[in-house]
């Protein structure tokens, strides 16, 4: 073999630089990178991946925790970042995930189903369980979707604190503490002693006396009713029977 | 791991099976890149692109067009694609890159008898910069075929071009490499 095919059987053993595969797969967006964000209610981790959020996760209980609990419900590793996108950053500080992409990695249908109809929530507003299993076409799906929101991989963005029980009570909350639940909710402006003595009465629905329309207590279009017009129901049978139809956008009963 | 157990990986998990596609192939596509640049930080800046591009593609891809992708020969058309358009866009012309060592460049010594070795290496070293300073059309050939190691078939496919056309330009890029390669141990 002479000297220019011996050297061009080299060049094809060249090796690409040490780094590069890792290099060039955070370039396609193929692995996740993490930061630390400070909000108003505490310290969180953001994993992404590319312009996806795949993780947020409460900072209190340590580095080393989130990133092996990362490690075992994703299945992927992370690397550090100096900073989080600003995108990802604003809506992390004003809870409002439905402008962003997200990753849902391992996730099954079933749960991403129960995440994405999560996202659609407004902020300040709550929905019930068994809202999200109905909404999802499975409305006998009620304790899965507990559990699929208990272990919502992205709180705060996916607004798991705005799902509450059907009875007026807050439920679990996977992001940490059930305080936490109404800390965040009263900081979306939720007026949560309002709607207990609600629940206590057991006035599941509001109507307008104008617009003969009945909607779920927080809907944006109830808390617009001015207090004369305002009546409260228990049943759907009850708002029905007095003329009443249900709210196009909060879906307070099923179709 | 055989190419169409990469494609079928492809077809189903595109991520998972991407970062398969990049450590099954970034060491060959460096070596292109670096014969086509002449150094090893543009080689480095070309692969990359060249495998975002190719990931970004993908997740257009029909899974027919998958079954039947030919990855290296395929990789090797983005490749060459990437570094033509950076030298149009905002490169200097290729020749002025030709004259740089190709340094910091890992080469295995896989071969018994220093000599050989030493020679080897003084050799990839030049090589880079002599294949940089190729005419287009011959650096192309010679790397798809001879680094690249795709068929003339590939190449031609890869390139766009006829077949006899690419045996022709690897046949003269040898020469022309023999030529001065012949030159340059004279001088050393």
């Amino acid at each position: 073999m002479n000297m220019v095919e011996e050297a061009l059987h080299e060049l094809s053993a060249a090796r690409a630089p040490d780094g590069f595969l890792e290099r060039t797969l955070r370039a396609c967006g193929l692995r996740d990178s993490y930061a630390k964000v400070a909000t108003p209610i505490g310290d969180y981790f953001v994993a992404w991946r590319g312009n996806r959020v795949s993780a947020v996760s409460r900072a209190d209980k340590g580095l080393e925790s989130f990133l092996n609990w990362f490690a075992s419900e994703v299945g992927r590793s992370l690397e550090p970042a100096e900073g989080v996108p600003a995108l990802i950053r604003r809506a992390l500080l004003a809870t409002r995930g439905q402008g962003l992409s997200y990753d849902f990695g391992q996730l099954t249908e079933f749960e991403q189903a129960v995440l994405r109809k999560t996202l659609e929530i407004p902020r300040g507003e709550v929905r019930s369980y068994g809202w999200v299993a109905r909404e999802i076409g499975r409305p006998g799906a009620v304790r899965a979707v507990g559990t699929a929101l208990r272990h919502n991989p992205i709180p705060l963005l996916i607004p798991c604190h705005r799902v509450v029980r059907g009875d007026g009570e807050l439920g679990n909350y996977a992001g940490g503490h059930p305080e936490l639940k109404k800390d965040i909710l009263k900081l979306e402006g939720l007026d949560l002693g309002w709607l207990e003595d609600l629940a206590r009465r057991h006035k599941r629905f509001l109507g307008s006396r104008t617009t003969h329309v009945f909607c779920q207590p927080t809907c944006s279009h109830a808390r617009r009713i001015a207090l004369d017009n305002r009546v409260e129901f228990s049943a759907e049978q009850e708002a029905r029977a007095a003329g009443y139809r249900p709210c196009r956008d909060c879906r307070p009963v099923a179709a | 791991m055989a190419p169409e157990e990469l494609t079928q990986w492809l077809a189903r998990d595109l991520d998972a099976g991407f970062e398969e596609v990049v450590r099954t192939h970034q060491h060959r596509l460096f070596a292109l890149a670096l014969g086509m640049c002449g150094n090893p930080h543009d080689a480095e800046e070309v692969a990359q692109d060249t495998f975002v591009r190719a990931y970004r593609a993908l997740k257009r891809f029909p899974p027919e067009r998958l079954e039947e992708l030919r990855l290296a020969a395929w990789l090797s058309r983005i490749a060459v694609n990437v570094v033509r358009n950076r030298v149009r866009s905002r490169r200097p012309a290729l020749a002025l890159l030709a004259g740089a060592e190709a340094e910091g460049v890992e080469v295995p010594e896989r071969r018994a008898g220093p000599e050989r070795t030493v020679l080897a290496r003084a050799g990839v070293r030049r090589l880079a910069g002599l294949v940089a300073a190729l005419p287009r059309a011959q650096r192309e050939a010679v790397l798809l075929h001879s680094v690249q190691q795709l068929t003339y078939a590939e190449v031609a496919g890869a390139l766009n071009l006829s077949e006899a056309t690419v045996r022709s330009n690897v046949h003269r890029g040898l020469q022309a490499l023999r030529a001065r390669a012949g030159w340059l141990s004279e001088v050393s």
